[in-house]
């Protein structure tokens, strides 16, 4: 499915000379002409929606950093100055502040989709690592992002950051002090992080070029999760363009409808109040939370009473999916066909949402206000330190312990043999007089 | 499927279609014009660098045969302070036949405040600040290429090809000159 056809046929001249030297156009039909399953849902628009994430964050930071300065002393006002004097320069920033959390929701939901259909398993594992190294690249440029405007929370947040590396035994305290480029967070700090904030989404690019290039050599999964038999390719595929464009572009504008309701009503409502206040060293805001697409994260960090075992399961709950193509041992993809499966899975979407709701609460706040509880080891059972212990453990739980044991036991439905059998028996299947190609109607 | 509705097509004529496509494509270009104005016009001067447009200048600062030099815009401007013997030279070669770019030195100062001279400080051919006192008109010689002006900032000899720019300024008081 992945080596289709060249329908490309250069007309004029120009485009003859270019096709014998650098089939550039060519290469461009062929990935508009591009075969794909028929049955993509909106759930797969999400592609489409992250790569105008990135182009969306990658041309406003470029504009930004026009009129910023990285300079302890000039950051924070630089910044003010892009939102009172610079011309739309409040709407570019807010466009920007505000594109880091679509391109987190963008994320979250791609990834959801990848782990419902079982879209990291053979022969896709490269596509679903790469996207990995890109979900972690892309929450090392938030975090470096976020310091740049040199606020309160930039400051702490940068502060208590950096610190997590300081947990490695023996060699964190040296890391830590060539990190910060000296003893604490400065403006050595400030200026790499700058550097280092303008040079990795071009990584992510890079990233994003090998995850589509893997998507097109192993070709897209689907709803139903079956591998499209090469003699059923011409009934259930249709061509990229115009079929998955316009349905990429109408899923773009109700983003777009989303991403405007937050940049032109609410542009501080994803953000946190105490970032207006310039970095002050010498005093720590009352309550330091990071951005909300951190709180799943933080969350299971302060879940660990020892400080480097907190470190090592924040990492190794972004690094468990990685390894995620070899903790499922099912044969079969997509989760509509694995019953079980499917009931974890959305226990594991309330555990991930309820992490990040725990993240942004005090740790001994308790959970049912005016309920008593009873104190276990190091804290009140009904306190939020319990509640996140108990979601980190699932969180664990699903991917090393309930994936590799339910694929091995479990009893799937009857998976179709074409994409189009469901469709064709289902309860919804289309009437037999419906248009059969509506693109010929006037 | 009723088709009654639908208009026969033509030859040649633009059907349903086609209107779908250009009122799409117009929509297409017209946001994204939308969305390049605010990232073109940002690099535009803000809001802070156009309010410092004009400056104030007291005029006492500046001895008779001498200039002094401020920054306005980011550009120097020369005010002159010019001797009787200067402004005599400079009107009687108002009609001089060397000049590039004829002016007279009354079309060049502030009625009743000729002995002032107030002039951009960048020679007109590449922007050089030329030398004061200096070159075969004793106005300014520009050591880059080599122009040479008169006392009334006229070019009269080199690649320069105008004399050198009054900017936009008033008397704000006899002693007081607002430039921009």
């Amino acid at each position: 499915m992945s080596e289709h056809e060249s329908t490309y046929v250069p007309k004029t001249g120009v485009e003859k000379w270019l096709d014998t030297r650098l089939p550039i156009i060519r290469f461009g039909a062929d990935y508009m002409s591009l075969p794909t399953p028929r049955n993509l849902n909106y759930w797969w628009t999400f592609g489409g929606i992250l790569a105008l994430c990135l182009m969306t964050q990658i041309v406003t930071g470029i504009v930004l950093a026009m009129h910023y300065t990285p300079h302890v002393d000039l950051a924070f006002a630089s910044v003010e100055r892009i939102m009172r004097d610079v011309n739309g320069g409040w709407l570019i920033r807010y466009v920007h502040a505000n594109g880091a959390s679509m391109f987190f929701i963008a994320v979250y939901l791609h990834m959801l989709r990848g782990l419902y259909y079982g879209s990291y398993k053979a022969p896709r594992e490269m596509i679903w690592i790469i996207g990995c190294v890109i979900f972690f690249l892309m929450i090392a440029t938030a975090f470096l992002g976020y310091v740049l405007p040199w606020g309160q929370m930039s400051f702490w947040g940068a502060e208590v950051i950096t610190n997590l590396i300081g947990a490695i035994p023996v060699i964190g305290e040296p890391i830590l002090i060539w990190l910060r480029g000296g003893p604490a967070i400065d403006n050595a700090t400030l200026n790499r992080f700058f550097s280092l904030h303008y040079l990795l989404p071009f990584a992510i690019l890079g990233c994003v070029v090998l995850h589509l290039w893997a998507l097109h050599s192993a070709g897209q999964n689907n709803p139903v999760g079956i591998l499209i038999p090469a003699d059923r390719s011409k009934k259930d595929m249709l061509p990229f363009h115009p079929y998955f464009t316009l349905k990429d572009g109408f899923a773009i504008i109700l983003f777009l409808l989303l991403f405007a309701i937050f940049v032109f009503y609410q542009p501080n409502a994803l953000g946190h109040a105490d970032n207006y206040i310039p970095a002050n060293p010498l005093q720590t805001p009352a309550h330091i939370v990071p951005e909300w697409y951190m709180l799943p994260f933080y969350a299971i960090l302060r879940a660990i009473p020892d400080k480097f075992g907190g470190v090592v399961a924040m990492f190794s709950a972004i690094g468990v999916l990685f390894v995620l193509p070899w903790l499922d041992t099912s044969k079969v993809r997509s989760m509509r066909y694995r019953p079980t499966m499917r009931t974890f899975f959305f226990i594991f979407l309330v555990v991930g949402v309820g992490l990040g709701w725990c993240g942004g609460q005090l740790p001994d706040a308790p959970v049912i206000p005016g309920l008593g509880g009873v104190v276990l080891l190091d804290g009140n059972l009904n306190s939020y330190l319990w509640l996140t212990r108990l979601f980190t453990a699932y969180y664990f739980l699903f991917f090393l312990v309930i994936l590799p044991f339910v694929g091995l036991k479990e009893t799937p439905l009857p998976i179709p043999a074409t994409i189009s059998e469901p469709v064709l028996t289902g309860a919804d299947a289309m009437p037999a007089f419906a248009p059969a190609s509506p693109e010929k109607k006037g | 499927m009723a088709e009654t509705g639908v208009i026969p097509e033509g030859e040649g004529d633009p059907n349903r279609r086609d209107f779908i496509h250009i009122a799409a494509g117009a929509a297409a270009v017209g946001a994204g014009a939308m969305i390049a104005w605010p990232l073109i016009n940002q690099m535009n001067p803000a809001a802070d660098t156009l309010a410092l447009a004009s400056i104030e200048f007291d005029l006492t600062k500046v001895q008779e045969g001498q200039q002094v030099v401020i920054k306005w815009q980011g550009k120097p401007v020369f005010v002159r302070y010019r001797t009787p013997a200067e402004l005599q030279r400079v009107i009687a070669d108002d009609h001089a036949s060397d000049l590039k770019q004829p002016q007279t030195d009354a079309e060049r100062t502030k009625p009743g405040h000729e002995k002032y001279l107030v002039v951009v400080g960048s020679c007109t051919h590449l922007g050089c600040v030329p030398t004061f006192g200096a070159g075969d008109y004793g106005g300014w010689f520009c050591p880059c290429h080599g122009s040479h002006y008169d006392a009334s900032g006229r070019i009269r000899k080199g690649p320069a090809p105008l004399n050198l720019v009054v900017p936009d300024y008033e008397f704000a008081s006899d002693t007081r000159v607002k430039i921009g």
